[in-house]
């Protein structure tokens, strides 16, 4: 098996809405893969296209080799799904939707049941109704958890737990990726993806316009740069990489495209420079600039792999 | 008070196709009585004849309430309408509060409306006035119509503001019980099994000529007298028992939590039961304590028929009259006939139970429980299966109970044992035509999930058809498309097993087609 997930130029209409466009995405064996784009991105609905609840209207999907749609029930056996906003029947305890969630799955480990409800300090003997959000997430992570599967697919599977919990939640994803385990998580936690993800996938509007490792990601932002120089500077403005230009006497504070980076500092150079301070993009910038409205004219993903 | 008038504004907002549709329904029942009345008869002495034969009917006592001035199309309005007209007000009122209130918290939103600024009772308040404020919609909708068709102004306005008065009575016990429960369900249960209590009482004791009408708010509304020496004083009754259980109603608010009933939340068994681990297992988890009231009820109820006994022919008389109406029977004899209709009558309120089972895959899915369940090795067709094989199996449940009540309930009264097997086999002799109408829901559910409610419709079409479609002579296909038209009226004919096979046949088709559409569709 090459890719665990494989996508390409999935399509899915909502009566006019357009909300996957064209979708490309390659999950390898064996690694945690992020899902990341703002709310409406299309993300949910490619999870739920790869669970066979929803059909593709074009496009290729292959799911462990298997077609999501037509080969669903067989398919599920070997994954495990924890849903964004989990849903539970009012009338049943925790400890019975995971043994219910479990056996439909075709059994679950006791061992790891008993050790997932201890870790996430879940009491199984309440009723759905009683559950708080946080609590009702655990369920559906302790039922999947303690499946024996290859696939996790994890939409926002932490929304709703607290920062202990979340510490927990990482341990569990590490093990099962220790475990040989592949993991889809779809998340905006930026610490978790980073702390999680092996390479992640942006999406917008229905595509995916990003797509590496997180190395390989920043390397396609920008390194902010405040620096005082023995002139002004003024022609900086227009030097090719150069955005947010603002000068000040001889300071000048600019963004610059990471990849020219040191193009731009050797003619930084011949100004003078008296003192230098850069800031390398954080994640959030990184996440921010493809979440935002305005789409800046991007560098080719492409050039980020080479 | 704060922000009590800006939700109030705000859920009429949101209720106003509701409203609408039951301003639409609630007069149309009063006012078509009068119309059909007025075009059965040619002369005033066929009226009386026909009048006096249905005041002596017990059956049609019960099921309508006392006998006043049917000789007067007033009369008959007031006779068939006002029952049925204060359950579905009183119906509407339910649904408008438990939808603002309990629906409400459950869901958690209310949490998030109650953190702004206001006060705490603000849309409990509002629930209360947005169904008074609707009641009186439906009442002012009846009585215009009324005045409109031409009838005694008096009648009119007394039937109106029963209206408006059992929508307030229902309207408090609705907010009562959306106190007491925790769940919008089960405050449609509890209000529902008190509508329902109210109509049981009053069809006792209006047949029985005792006091137990005077213990039901529909009884009282009745004891208004519209169309035959009005009398105002009983809607105080009504509005007496709207404030009490409103004030109940405050009172547990204040002493209860957020999403809290009265009886605390209990806790449950740490494992599953190896029964309940398969999508058959759930399915009957789901609905089995549906099951068993249902059948309680049903088995009440069919006692209640079965219990006139073969007294029915000496109500009934010989006249003309009575056998046309009991001519949906189709039989010569009139005690058979009464019961053949009785039967039907059961069944087609058994079909709430069917119908309201077969929706429950629609509800699991809208509550978003389906995704999960199917995210697992449960394919589609499995699950689907397993909702169809409860519904069917609960239904024949269901019947059986019904069969055994009134069978019961003729024995006890006649002392003729035998009629157990034979009245439990009429009730058996209707059940395809109920498994039709559960097919219907899961059809419309699989093809076109958000039409899935309409299959009620069904329900009402094949009771139309039913009470009124010898007596308004629909055209021959009108009355065919009912499954129920189809099978044999037992015990007023014998059983016929070939229509009852082929109607069989035909919930099979409806379930099988439901099941391939709900393969081919998106699951949200």
């Amino acid at each position: 098996m090459e890719h665990v997930i494989e996508i390409s130029g999935l399509v899915k209409t909502f009566g006019s809405v357009r909300a996957l466009d064209g979708l490309d995405l390659e999950v390898h064996p064996g690694e945690v893969h992020g899902f990341l784009g703002p709310n409406g991105a299309g993300k949910s609905t490619t999870i739920r296209i790869l669970l066979g609840l929803l059909r593709a209207d074009g496009g290729h999907v292959a799911l462990l080799d298997g077609d999501p749609w037509r080969d669903a029930a067989a398919l599920h056996r070997r994954l495990a799904y924890v849903p964004g906003e989990v849903n539970l029947w009012p009338g049943l305890t925790g400890g019975e939707v995971i043994d219910l969630l479990g056996r439909l799955r075709g059994g679950l480990d006791e061992r790891k049941r008993a050790d997932l409800l201890e870790r996430f300090q879940l009491d199984p003997t309440k009723k759905g109704r009683a559950y708080s959000k946080g609590n009702r997430q655990k369920v559906a992570l302790v039922a999947a958890l303690s499946a024996d599967v290859e696939l996790l697919l994890l939409d926002e599977p932490t929304a709703g737990l607290d920062p202990i919990m979340e510490s927990q939640f990482q341990q569990c994803i590490d093990d099962f990726r220790d475990g040989g385990g592949t993991v889809l998580l779809s998340s905006h936690i930026l610490a978790e993806v980073e702390r999680l993800c092996d390479r992640v996938s942006i999406l917008r509007e229905g595509r995916v316009v990003e797509c590496g490792t997180l190395a390989e990601l920043r390397h396609l932002t920008r390194t902010s740069i405040h620096a005082e120089l023995a002139t002004t500077a003024a022609d900086l403005a227009t030097h090719e990489g150069i955005h947010d230009f603002v000068a000040e006497g001889h300071r000048v504070d600019f963004d610059v495209d990471t990849e020219l980076l040191g193009d731009v500092l050797a003619h930084l150079g011949t100004f003078g420079i008296r003192s230098l301070t850069s800031q390398p993009p954080t994640l959030e910038e990184l996440f921010l600039r493809h979440y935002g409205d305005e789409v800046v004219a991007e560098p080719q993903p492409a050039g980020a792999t080479s | 008070m704060t922000a009590t008038g800006t939700f109030l504004r705000a859920f009429l907002r949101r209720d106003r196709w509701l409203v609408l549709w039951f301003l639409l329904g609630t007069p149309t029942l009063y006012w078509t009585q009068a119309y059909s009345v007025d075009g059965i008869y040619r002369s005033q002495a066929e009226f009386d004849r026909a009048a006096a034969a249905m005041g002596d009917n017990a059956a049609f006592v019960a099921m309508a309430g006392p006998a006043r001035a049917l000789n007067t199309t007033g009369g008959q309005v007031a006779w068939q309408a006002s029952a049925f007209g204060a359950i579905v007000v009183g119906l509407m009122a339910m649904f408008i509060v438990g939808r603002h209130t309990r629906s409400e918290e459950e869901t958690g939103r209310e949490e998030l409306l109650r953190s702004g600024v206001v006060a705490r009772t603000a849309p409990m308040t509002a629930a209360l006035l947005a169904a008074t404020v609707a009641s009186a919609v439906v009442a002012a909708g009846v009585t215009g119509s009324l005045l409109l068709y031409g009838l005694p102004a008096a009648g009119s306005w007394v039937l109106g503001v029963g209206v408006l008065g059992c929508g307030v009575a229902f309207g408090g016990v609705a907010l009562l019980a959306a106190q007491v429960t925790t769940t919008a369900r089960a405050t449609y249960g509890l209000t529902g099994a008190v509508i329902g209590v109210s109509y049981g009482l009053r069809a006792i004791g209006d047949v029985s000529g005792g006091g137990l009408s005077w213990l039901s708010p529909i009884g009282w509304y009745q004891a208004m007298h519209a169309y035959s020496g009005e009398r105002w004083w009983p809607v105080v009754l009504l509005v007496v028992l709207g404030a009490l259980t409103t004030a109940a109603a405050y009172l547990v608010f204040e002493r209860r939590d957020l999403g809290a009933g009265i009886w605390a939340t209990r806790v449950g068994p740490d494992r599953a039961s190896p029964r309940l681990l398969s999508g058959l297992g759930l399915a009957w988890r789901m609905q089995r304590s549906s099951v068993f009231w249902w059948s309680v009820g049903m088995l009440v109820g069919g006692y209640a028929y079965g219990a006139m006994g073969d007294d029915v022919t000496t109500m009934m008389g010989d006249s003309q009259f009575s056998k046309d109406i009991f001519a949906a029977g189709g039989g010569a004899d009139l005690l058979d006939s009464f019961y053949a209709v009785a039967t039907l009558m059961l069944v087609l309120i058994a079909a709430g139970f069917t119908v309201s089972s077969a929706l429950r895959p629609h509800s699991e899915e809208q509550a978003g429980r389906v995704e999960a369940l199917l995210a697992t090795g449960l394919s589609r067709a499995r699950w689907y299966a397993g909702q169809a094989l409860v519904t069917v199996a609960g239904s024949v449940v269901v019947l059986l109970a019904a069969g055994l009540g009134i069978g019961v309930g003729y024995a006890a009264v006649t002392g003729d044992w035998s009629a157990v097997q034979r009245l439990t086999g009429a009730t058996f002799s209707q059940l395809a035509g109920l498994l039709v109408l559960g097919a219907l829901a899961r059809l419309l559910h699989a093809v076109a999930p958000r039409w899935a409610p309409l299959a009620w419709l069904g329900v009402l079409y094949c009771w139309v058809i039913l009470m009124f479609g010898e007596l308004l002579e629909f055209p021959q296909w009108v009355i065919d498309v009912s499954p129920f038209s189809h099978l044999a009226a037992v015990p007023a004919v014998d059983m016929r097993w070939t229509p009852f096979l082929t109607v069989l046949a035909l919930a099979a088709a409806m379930s099988t087609a439901g099941l391939l559409a709900f393969r081919h569709r998106d699951v949200h």
